[in-house]
């Protein structure tokens, strides 16, 4: 504890004259980043818009409502799409992600300086990228449509199940795999009665975590043609129907609620 | 020895079955299959154009091997830049809102009614996905990058709020208890009694939040939210995939060093 003697009085401060100089200049330093920030964006706006944003919202708001409830006949399939989407995405995902994760993990992997780092680098690069950007180079490479989006949440969702797997199998109990090799299990049988049960749990955990997510990343996915709830979106944004919007919002809402609500429950059941 | 082992000796042990009930077993694993044959089905697939397709993507991947930084580097620099600064300016924004309304979340220290507000802003803003607020902030304060701003300053909130809530209600409640017996005021109590409890963990999300961000700002573009998001579109649109993939690369190191930061200043906090 830094003591300062001040008239011959000694006073207790938290922190030493050179540690509060330091975190000056840190808050200084930072101030001014978001300052500068601040002047780049302010400078790149047409504030006339901004002015008169009440207005629009209020102009919106009053196109929107009621939403155009008959219309719901028609987002069965789009809705069935999605789901689709999500969940063949998740399964793929899955299997792809557990060899990953068997080779990220330091206790299981078979070389920890040549095939480790290739394996942090597909779960970094698979999970920097955005879903909505990995269906952008799908449908230009398979063309618009459901299958696109399938393999963009697959792709997207590798990096998140891997990583969360084989921090789980980084922190299993090694008593028990030793235990399992001291009978003279072959390494299969080491992995699949040693390791696979003590994951198995996070291993379901993750599963339902990353449907539930991808339940919501599956909406919009048709925005940019890739099958979905989106594409009825965004095909009623472009002719501004904005009461058929306002009714594709309130379907999407409840979809993710309710995933999440499912969601919630299974992990309930499991763990 | 027990007669339960008794009877156990010499059969040949098998692993038990993840569900004990042999119908919900069946019926669950039957169902689940019926689904995807069902699923499977309604997917129409026009196989001849992913075949066609299958050239580009081979010329997407080689891409990878030859990314072009040069051609569009203007572009591409602009691109990155605006991402970079709605990220640290949504973050800025979104941690200063967040806090009191993480404070206002959590049950322990927040009086109903205030309690109950809080919760409906973080449900709101979780419930909406970043792009959808996007489409209609970019609708109502026209294209540019304040759009994008919001919308991530709005998701962070959600975000942030609800996990800072969540620590401060599983905080240690003696030591706040202490602060207040010695007649601390409210902000004092806060300031001294739950401040030292959570920051440290209010300082590692912030760090993944600033990395969600950056990440979510680089597809905001697409629905003209600002960022590089515009710019990959273009590339995208016009074949032109080693500025894709150069783009590409530029976000995935990002997301690294902003990963690898995120570590050093969580290990010297805690």
């Amino acid at each position: 504890m830094p003591v300062l003697e001040k008239n011959g009085l000694k006073v207790w401060q938290r922190r030493t004259q050179g540690e509060s100089l330091m975190r000056w200049a840190a808050w200084l330093t930072g101030t001014a980043v978001f300052v500068y920030c601040w002047q780049q964006i302010s400078e790149s706006t047409t504030w006339f818009f901004v002015w008169d944003a009440p207005r629009i919202a209020e102009d919106i708001w009053s196109r929107a409502t009621p939403p155009r409830w008959e219309y719901i006949t028609q987002l069965g399939r789009p809705i069935w799409d999605t789901l689709n989407i999500a969940t063949l995405g998740t399964l793929i995902a899955l299997c792809l992600a557990v060899p990953v994760a068997f080779l990220a993990a330091r206790n299981t992997t078979p070389s920890a300086t040549f095939i480790r780092p290739i394996a942090l680098l597909i779960i970094v690069s698979t999970r920097s990228i955005n879903s909505l950007i990995w269906a952008l180079l799908l449908i230009a490479v398979i063309g618009p449509g459901v299958l696109a989006g399938v393999v963009a949440i697959a792709i997207r969702s590798i990096g998140f199940c891997a990583k969360l797997i084989y921090e789980a199998i980084e922190e299993i109990d090694h008593t028990q795999v030793e235990a399992i090799t001291a009978t003279g299990a072959s390494r299969w049988q080491v992995m699949a009665y040693g390791i696979v049960p003590q994951i198995a749990p996070a291993f379901a955990g993750v599963a339902v975590f990353r449907w539930d997510i991808n339940i919501r990343e599956s909406t919009v996915l048709g925005l940019v043609g890739a099958g979905g709830i989106g594409l009825q979106l965004s095909s009623s944004l472009n002719v501004l129907a904005w009461p058929q919007v306002s009714l594709i919002l309130l379907v999407i809402l409840a979809a993710v609620v309710l995933s999440e609500w499912v969601s919630a429950k299974v992990r309930e059941a499991i763990i | 020895m027990s007669s339960e082992l008794d009877a156990l000796v010499g059969r040949k042990w098998k692993k038990p079955p993840f569900i004990k009930r042999t119908w919900l077993r069946w019926t669950l694993g039957l169902g689940f299959v019926a689904y995807l044959i069902a699923a499977f089905i309604t997917i129409d697939v026009n196989w001849s154009r992913v075949y066609e397709g299958l050239d580009r993507g081979a010329a997407f991947i080689l891409a990878f091997t030859s990314p072009d930084f040069i051609s569009r580097a203007t572009d591409i620099r602009d691109g990155i830049l605006e991402s970079i600064i709605m990220t640290v300016a949504a973050s800025v924004v979104g941690i200063a809102i967040s806090i009191p309304i993480g404070l206002g979340a959590a049950r322990n220290i927040a009086p109903l009614p205030v309690y109950l507000v809080c919760r409906g802003i973080v449900a709101i803003s979780r419930a909406l996905q970043e792009i959808i607020v996007a489409i209609l902030l970019v609708a109502i304060f026209g294209f540019g990058p304040l759009a994008g701003f919001l919308t991530l300053s709005f998701a962070t909130i959600g975000f942030l709020s609800k996990l800072l809530a969540e620590d401060i209600e599983s905080m240690d409640r003696v030591q706040a208890e202490a602060i207040k017996a010695s007649g601390a005021r409210w902000l004092q109590w806060i300031n001294y009694g739950v401040q030292p409890q959570v920051m440290p963990r209010l300082v590692g999300l912030s760090m993944y939040r600033i990395d969600i961000n950056f990440r979510e700002s680089a597809i905001l573009g697409l629905v003209g939210a600002g960022g590089i998001g515009a710019t990959l579109n273009t590339a995208f649109d016009r074949y032109e995939y080693d500025t894709a993939a150069a783009i590409l690369i530029i976000i995935i190191l990002i997301v690294m060093a902003l990963e690898y930061l995120s570590g050093i200043i969580r290990a010297k906090v805690q």
